[in-house]
């Protein structure tokens, strides 16, 4: 069905249900209790799952098949979001011509920046696509400051033009007048599940992005990307010139940055320049690296896993710790307190490298792997290692 | 590639999900009402501090967490009560805010746009947080601010000192309590006159984003209307640590005034640049080379050490304020004496703020006898109070600014020990530095109407 086989069918299902039903699956504590502190199924968070699902999802494309590791990736995201801001302030406040055209100059801007760094490979490329996205940074942090308004980041407000929009229309991101952040809540007993329009536009994206990303797995394009990787120059040698192939991966993915840019800020119109930093671009590598490079699935798993660490584990602090562990006495309390202060709160990046080092070192097909083991675990029998269908692929 | 596998039980499937998928949105329009958002459930209300934990502005985050603990603290009937002692305004109880107990959830803006406004996302609509306060740059108070307007809840702003705050980028549901960029000027104008007199050459470094950009133009509008000139403005990018390669252009441009439009860890590293670099032993035009920093902070003096010496600035308030102008600025040795015995050291004019916002705001509740943020707007618009530590002050309903005197302060050339650095030259009267709602600097924006949300 869809053009796929019944595995990837099943994949993309699995996804599709697991992004339905995401604000009730990520919200297993009662709203009340102490645990609450560990749910992140509110809108923002989701949102940020799903869109930097689609980032990595894109970058898996490029990193994933050809083995290019850009680390230039997250210019396309800034990108994306001022145009998407940018559209919002002079078109419309809905989001379909924002997303459109963040996808559309992050794709060309991908052509030109892709166009120059594939001249090389390894190392070379990786250098080249920082030092392009370092210089948008720069651009957008103090240069082209009337575009991007620099530091403070560039905002909607009561006064932008609007042209198409009439005088009664929303004043925040919507589509056909529904706002996407508008939501409505539900309790059940004392759980209380949060359902978003913002959110559920997301994941209807998401997945259509997961799909296209399987369509391309499975084509002969993505058998070509794949040999890229294996031995781009015995494909030289063979009288195939690889450039556009690469090119291609490279502006595909380049669009999916786009899109995530455009989702981000259509879920909350404000774009910054820190988007376009180094460490956004490293951040992709590591959830792409983390759920597993070249696997369906792995990147998304890979950017929840990190979104979840940013946005959870940075918000325990020690009024929460002391909530926590109050029923020990003072000193026991105060020791423990103490081991685990540097990993919570601040210290998410230390918790979140040990763990990135503990993946990397036993579980080298990331979390896609360790899925893997635990599923072989149960049924032995059925242990065939090397199925060539790309949810086994080994990474970098 | 084939659609061979299409089996009934899978088309329904699909069919299924898809007919989920398209029909949650139309569902999802008809949200849920309870008035507004956060309404406080059971006996406790959520307030969301989203202070700078890391960045250039750690120092003043950590110190806005220390009094934000301490407003909750009062406003709890805990400890000394604090300001709430010597507030003008006796609608608070010491029973937490209309009987329900305060609560809060802290988060990191790490002093950029987006982080901060992930933080307060996740206040508002993971812990139900109605009110957000806290910060300590204008960038994020402008990103956060209008993130509160969008969803509906009160942003009481922590240390922002752009005039886009309240100005261009001024919203209806939020509210400044910090004094800002123009009021700075106006008030270091007329001192910086006396002292280095009305012939001088201005060269400047600006924080590269909207209060450096704010706080250089009102600067240089204040400097020039008393016949000062500006050479040069070079703007240096927030994140930046080192400013040598700044420094050294302004030894050869002719000028005799450095203004460094920095602060926290920014001021503290290009002041000890420029002195380093020997800008303040230097000759220039026949006069002794002068450093200016608009915005002043006793834990910028505290980082600069023996380089603040001498420096003028200006500074919201200052713990030593009631000690030595007298009892107008009732109410700082009340909230210095609790913080003191809390801390062990005295408050910085970030926490005044932060500490004087939580208790506005709770105030306004208690006054308007609701948490609905409309409610609330109405109670703080036009609202005269006293006994917070500035003298009598007034809520301006225009912008949502508040006007109080502003402190001019100078580096101690010996001071005794490491909390008194900096000495008060005189506090210029608030009518000295009113504007219009309108005035230039100000213009362009339009506070809209309040928004309670859901």
């Amino acid at each position: 069905m869809l053009g796929l086989n019944k595995k990837d069918l099943g994949v993309l299902l699995l996804v599709a249900l697991l992004a339905m039903a995401a604000p009730i699956l990520l919200n297993p504590f009662p709203a009340d209790s102490g645990m609450a502190q560990f749910n992140a199924g509110y809108p923002d968070l989701m949102q940020r799952f799903v869109i930097f699902g689609i980032f990595a999802i894109g970058y898996n494309i490029l990193f994933g098949l050809t083995g290019y590791l850009s680390f230039g990736h997250a210019a396309f995201l800034g990108v994306g979001s001022y145009s998407a801001v940018w559209m919002m302030k002079l078109l419309s406040m809905n989001v379909i011509p924002a997303i459109l055209l963040s996808v559309i100059v992050a794709g060309l801007f991908s052509v030109v920046i892709g166009y120059v760094s594939l001249r090389r490979s390894g190392i070379y490329f990786s250098i080249l696509t920082l030092a392009f996205a370092q210089m948008s940074f720069n651009l957008a942090y103090s240069v082209l400051t009337p575009i991007t308004n620099g530091e403070t980041g560039l905002q909607i407000s009561l006064s932008d033009p609007r042209i198409l929009d009439g005088a009664n229309a929303p004043s925040y991101p919507n589509l056909f007048g529904a706002q996407m952040n508008s939501a409505a809540t539900i309790d059940v007993g004392s759980w209380s599940f949060t359902f978003s329009v913002g959110y559920y536009l997301c994941a209807l994206l998401m997945l259509v992005a997961f799909y296209i990303s399987i369509r391309i797995f499975r084509s002969p394009f993505g058998l070509m990307l794949r040999a890229v990787k294996s031995n781009q120059q015995r494909m030289n040698y063979t009288g195939l010139n690889t450039k556009p192939y690469t090119l291609a991966a490279f502006v595909i993915s380049g669009m999916y940055a786009g899109l995530a840019g455009g989702l981000l800020a259509a879920m909350d119109p404000l774009a910054g320049a820190e988007r376009m930093q180094w460490t956004a671009s490293g951040e992709v590598v590591l959830m792409t690296i983390l759920g597993g490079a070249g696997t369906l699935l792995g990147p998304v798993l890979g950017a929840g896993f990190i979104k979840y660490f940013e946005n959870i584990f940075s918000k325990i602090n020690d009024n929460v710790l002391h909530g926590w562990f109050s029923f020990m006495p003072d000193g026991i309390e105060d020791f423990i307190i103490t081991i685990i202060h540097p990993f919570v709160g601040k210290g998410w990046h230390l918790t979140l490298g040990l763990l990135f080092m503990l993946v990397v070192i036993f579980l080298p097909g990331g979390l896609v792997e360790g899925g893997q083991r635990i599923g072989r675990l149960f049924r032995r029998k059925k242990a065939d290692t090397n199925t060539p269908d790309g949810t086994k692929t080994p990474a970098e | 590639m084939s659609f061979s596998n299409l089996t009934r039980r899978g088309l329904m499937k699909t069919g299924a999900v898809a007919g989920a998928g398209l029909a949650l949105p139309t569902y999802l329009s008809a949200a849920s009402h309870s008035g507004f958002t956060n309404a406080p459930q059971g006996d406790t209300v959520t307030l969301g501090f989203n202070v700078p934990q890391s960045g250039p502005y750690a120092d003043e985050g950590a110190d806005e967490l220390r009094a934000f603990e301490l407003a909750v603290e009062h406003l709890n009937g805990g400890g000394d009560g604090g300001m709430l002692q010597t507030f003008s305004s006796k609608a608070l109880e010491g029973n937490g805010i209309m009987g329900k107990k305060v609560q809060f959830v802290t988060g990191d803006t790490q002093t950029k746009s987006d982080a901060a406004r992930a933080s307060a996302q996740s206040m508002i609509q993971k812990d139900g947080a109605i009110m957000i306060s806290g910060g300590s740059s204008s960038g994020v108070a402008v990103a956060v601010q209008g993130l509160c307007q969008e969803a509906g809840v009160i942003f009481m702003a922590g240390l922002t000192h752009s005039n886009d705050t309240t100005g261009k980028d001024k919203k209806a549901n939020g509210f400044r309590h910090f004094f800002n960029a123009y009021m700075s000027a106006a008030a270091l104008a007329p001192v910086l006159k006396n002292l280095y007199g009305d012939d001088r050459k201005v060269y400047s470094l600006t924080a590269d984003y909207t209060w450096g950009w704010t706080q250089q133009e009102s600067i240089q509008a204040a400097t020039e209307a008393m016949g000062w000139e500006t050479i040069n403005d070079v703007r240096t990018p927030l994140a930046a640590t080192d400013f040598s390669s700044y420094i050294a252009p302004v030894l050869n441009s002719g000028a005799d005034v450095l203004v460094l439009n920095h602060y926290g860890g920014n001021m503290v590293n290009s002041l000890t640049n420029a002195v380093q670099f020997g800008l303040r032993d230097k000759q220039v035009n026949g006069k002794n080379f002068e450093i200016v920093v608009p915005l002043y902070s006793e834990l910028m003096a505290r980082g600069a050490g023996k380089n603040i010496a001498g420096i003028v600035g200006s500074q919201n308030w200052d713990w030593k304020l009631e000690d030595q102008l007298g009892a107008r600025y009732t109410g700082t040795n009340a909230f210095v004496q609790s913080f003191g015995t809390k801390y062990g050291f005295p408050p910085s004019q970030a926490a005044q703020t932060c500490y004087a916002q939580t208790l506005l705001y709770a105030d306004a509740v208690a006054r308007a006898g609701s948490f609905n943020p409309c409610a609330v707007v109405e109670a703080l618009e036009g609202f005269e109070f006293d006994g917070l530590g500035n003298g009598p002050t007034l809520y301006r309903a225009g912008d949502h600014q508040c006007f109080k005197d502003v402190v001019v302060v100078k580096g101690k050339e010996n001071p005794e020990n490491e909390y008194d650095l900096v000495e008060i030259v005189e506090a210029t009267p608030a009518e000295q530095v009113t504007y219009d709602v309108d005035h230039p600097m100000f213009a362009g924006g339009e506070l809209g109407n309040c928004n309670p949300g859901a």
